[in-house]
């Protein structure tokens, strides 16, 4: 059934798309926001180590539900499984208003200068990141999107001390709120890295230390990544331009609504989009601009789902560029013990940083940030983290866990990745979800020089941990299998030429001039850090774009 | 089967034996044992065999041992929630640890010394178990109560297991800062169910 006309209608409330609400609703448009998941207030929030974002033992608290919504993964060895969500292999974010920002553990980087330019910065250097891989430059660089980093840094909110990366690209002003005091941890492995001749600083964080915007300062608990904030100091989307874009009266968000396909007339011109709500009725919302913004793996199976007598490919997939270069990042690191305790329970727990080995790295292609990890809940300590050469159980397990909960420390680092063709997101030809839309099937590795590099990034942490005074450490390693995950991008490559992108600069699709794709999918490479700030600020241009250059009714 | 001369002895290693072995029958025809007062799906000589087998893994010492700190009935809650599909495999791998434990030391699993429970499960964890009680060897069996012991022992006491704190005490953290919202409303817990 149609419903009156609006100037645009974003698909997906997650980092991205209730920014480009925003930015549209403030100018005057009228605007509808849909988004799959529900809305939850920080009264919804519970500390469970074993239902939480990041741990779906029991299942995950903001989505997508376990039932109607599975996905297909094609493993290395061709094996296929059908997964519902908490079965290894989703490759899960969230699925709700705020996306991965209302449980995210908020570290708010900027990428390198260097990340925008991969090719160019290494293709005479290190060939071999380039065999059988598509490694590309973008066609914005980090001077493009600065003034977009710092509005998400002050209008979403962001704390931390960034004045001692020397390696970092130029910025105008500082973040506007101090870092939260360091932990004993922060202490300990500042000392390492100095000693290394590293340099150490305070990760920039989307939560709050003081208070900002009306809501208060952290109060430092042990349930932050994987979990809404009950103080409702961490700053997701939801909590920040969603309410912002609420107030101007211009936006409708819909929850529990989920988009099907975008209709697209005989023209080539999209008209609206046809989305189920939460009794599935099928509705048409017509729309001058159509915005998707679903999370990289979610954006690609709309528009492969979006096929029409022009686009019998499905949308912006002329040249088979849709879905391709699925990544997320490679973590490694290593787990340091140590004879003192080094555990004060401060939360959320990671806190320092060194960005010396971003570039540079000897014959290597990139590189990772390294941080101290967040705190490991005690399920994930002995799941995870557990020294190898003790024993799973009995009492020598049990006598271990009691010896050295308080004495690891972990380090880890994302490794960018070397982006490939054949890792992608199809649509699955058999299996549907609860509205009978075709799912997402995820098939694809990990490049081998990627493992190269996140090989050399784990010796780095064990050198960080034994420089701080670590007595015995160990590797986390990767594995060569599919990558996406939280940090799942790539899917909609962002580039000039139609015929090896989907979007061009500005994320409009090249094949039709009123449907944009606004999230992680446009990004060609996905830097050497956590990638929300860059998907904030990418939003923040393209909504900023669109407001100037888009006509309204 | 065992021999019966193995059985014998006192009357509660009689009454554990065939009553295992009536769960392990009505297992195999589908028929659906009657629960444990307290429980929602193990019955009374599953719950002693799985309390048994959880306080190999995590050995009460100093600290409380798995079954005192609630794992069997975290175990079983999550047996008619999360791990509805796991129900045949607790009811198989229960009654074959028996049936081997009887046939071994001539008792049941859970009146074996915890060397001995030890001595069973280390083969298991190794794929050594009989074949004709463990297709696998015992493997999978092993790993899947590893995990949910773990889970339950480590995990917030909301779920049964972890009781007064018992793994967080042990280890050194407190309890949570904000307390009231310890438990979930049906919807919550299994929201496919809603
Ligand atoms: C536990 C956790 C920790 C993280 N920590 C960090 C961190 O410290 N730093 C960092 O940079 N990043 C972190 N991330 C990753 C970060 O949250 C993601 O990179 C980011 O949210 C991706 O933004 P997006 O807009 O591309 O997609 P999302 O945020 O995933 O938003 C997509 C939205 O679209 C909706 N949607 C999908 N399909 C449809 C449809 N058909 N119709 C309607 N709506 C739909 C989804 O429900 C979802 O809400 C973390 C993520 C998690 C889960
Ligand atoms: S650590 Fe701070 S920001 Fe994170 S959930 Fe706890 S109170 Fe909120």
């Amino acid at each position: 059934m149609p419903l009156p006309k609006v100037d645009a209608v974003i698909i997906g409330a997650g980092a991205a798309g209730p920014i480009v609400a925003k930015e549209l609703a403030f100018v005057g448009w009228r605007v509808v926001l849909l988004e799959k998941g529900r809305w939850y207030t920080p009264a919804d929030c519970r500390k469970d180590d074993l239902r939480n974002q990041r741990n779906p033992t029991l299942g995950y608290p903001f989505g997508p539900e376990e039932e109607g919504n599975p996905r297909v993964i094609v493993e290395l060895n061709g094996r296929e499984r059908v997964v519902k969500p908490s079965e290894p292999g989703y490759n899960n974010n969230a699925f709700c208003v705020g996306g991965g920002t209302l449980s995210y553990g908020a570290m708010a980087w900027r990428f390198h200068p260097n990340d925008f330019r991969m090719r160019s910065t290494y293709a005479s250097k290190v060939p071999r990141a380039f065999e059988n891989s598509t490694l590309e430059d973008w066609p914005i660089g980090y001077e493009d999107l600065e003034p977009y980093y710092e509005k998400a840094e002050w209008e979403i909110g962001v704390s931390g001390d960034v004045s001692g990366d020397p390696f970092k690209g130029p910025r105008r002003r500082p973040l506007p709120m101090p870092p939260l005091p360091p932990t004993r941890e922060h202490e300990i492995l500042e000392k390492g890295a100095r000693r290394l001749g590293l340099h150490p600083f305070f990760i920039p964080m989307l939560r709050n230390s003081v208070p900002y915007h009306g809501r208060p300062a952290c109060m430092r608990c042990r349930w932050c990544v994987g979990f809404a904030c009950e103080v409702d100091a961490k700053n997701g989307t939801q909590n920040t331009v969603l309410p912002m874009a609420l107030a101007t009266g211009n936006l409708e968000l819909r929850t529990e609504c989920s988009a099907k396909e975008i209709l697209v007339d005989d023209h080539g011109r999209a008209t609206g989009v046809a989305y189920f709500d939460r009794e599935g009725r099928l509705w048409e919302q017509p729309a001058r601009y159509i915005v998707v913004s679903c999370g990289a793996i979610e954006s690609a199976r709309l528009l492969l789902n979006s096929r029409s007598r022009l686009f019998p490919q499905g949308l912006g997939n002329r040249f088979d560029w849709v879905g391709r270069n699925l990544q997320g990042h490679t973590y490694t690191g290593a787990n340091g013990l140590f004879e003192e305790i080094v555990y004060d329970d401060l939360g959320p727990g990671a806190s320092i940083a060194v960005c010396d080995y971003v570039h540079g790295n000897p014959g290597l292609a990139g590189g990772a940030m390294l941080a101290n990890e967040f705190i490991r809940l005690p399920y994930q300590f002995v799941s995870g983290i557990r020294d190898p050469d003790v024993p799973r159980w009995g009492r020598a397990h049990k006598e271990f866990v009691r010896r050295a909960y308080r004495r690891i420390i972990p380090v880890q680092g994302p490794t960018q990745e070397i982006p490939v063709f054949e890792s992608r997101v199809t649509l699955d030809p058999k299996i549907r979800d609860r509205f009978g839309i075709p799912v997402a099937r995820l098939s694809g590795y990990r490049h081998p020089h990627t493992i190269e590099v996140s090989e050399y990034m784990a010796e780095r942490a064990a050198e960080w941990l034994r420089a701080s005074g670590a007595v015995k450490v160990w590797l986390r390693r990767a594995g060569r299998g599919l990558s996406a995950g939280q940090h799942q991008a790539g899917t909609c490559r962002m580039g000039r030429d139609p015929k090896t992108s989907v979007v061009d600069p500005w994320c409009r699709i090249h094949d039709v001039d009123n449907v944009y794709v606004v999230d992680a999918s446009v990004h060609v490479t996905n830097g050497a850090y956590n990638p929300v700030l860059t998907i904030m600020a990418i939003a923040y241009r393209a909504g900023d774009h669109l407001a100037r250059e888009g006509r309204r009714a | 089967m065992i021999p019966s001369s193995q059985i014998g002895g006192g009357s509660l290693k009689r009454r554990t034996f065939l009553a295992s072995s009536a769960a392990a029958a009505a297992a195999g025809c589908g028929r659906k044992p009657a629960a444990a007062p307290g429980y929602r799906f193990l019955t009374p000589e599953e719950a002693d065999t799985l309390g048994a087998w959880v306080d190999t893994l995590i050995p009460p010492d100093e600290d409380p041992g798995a079954r005192e700190a609630g794992v069997v009935h975290y175990i079983d809650i999550q047996l008619t929630r999360w791990f509805r599909k796991h129900q045949s495999d607790y009811r198989a791998a229960l009654s074959a640890i028996d049936r081997w434990s009887w046939s071994r030391r001539g008792r049941a699993f859970a009146l074996l010394p915890l060397a001995e429970r030890e001595e069973l499960l280390v083969q298991m964890e190794k794929g050594k178990a009989p074949r004709d009680l463990f297709p696998d060897g015992g493997r999978a069996a092993f790993d899947l109560v590893l995990a949910h012991a773990m889970q339950g022992f480590y995990g917030n006491p909301r779920h049964g297991g972890n009781r007064g704190y018992a793994s967080w005490k042990m280890i050194g953290v407190p309890p949570m800062p904000v307390r009231g919202r310890e438990h979930y409303s049906a919807a919550e817990t299994f929201p496919e169910r809603s």
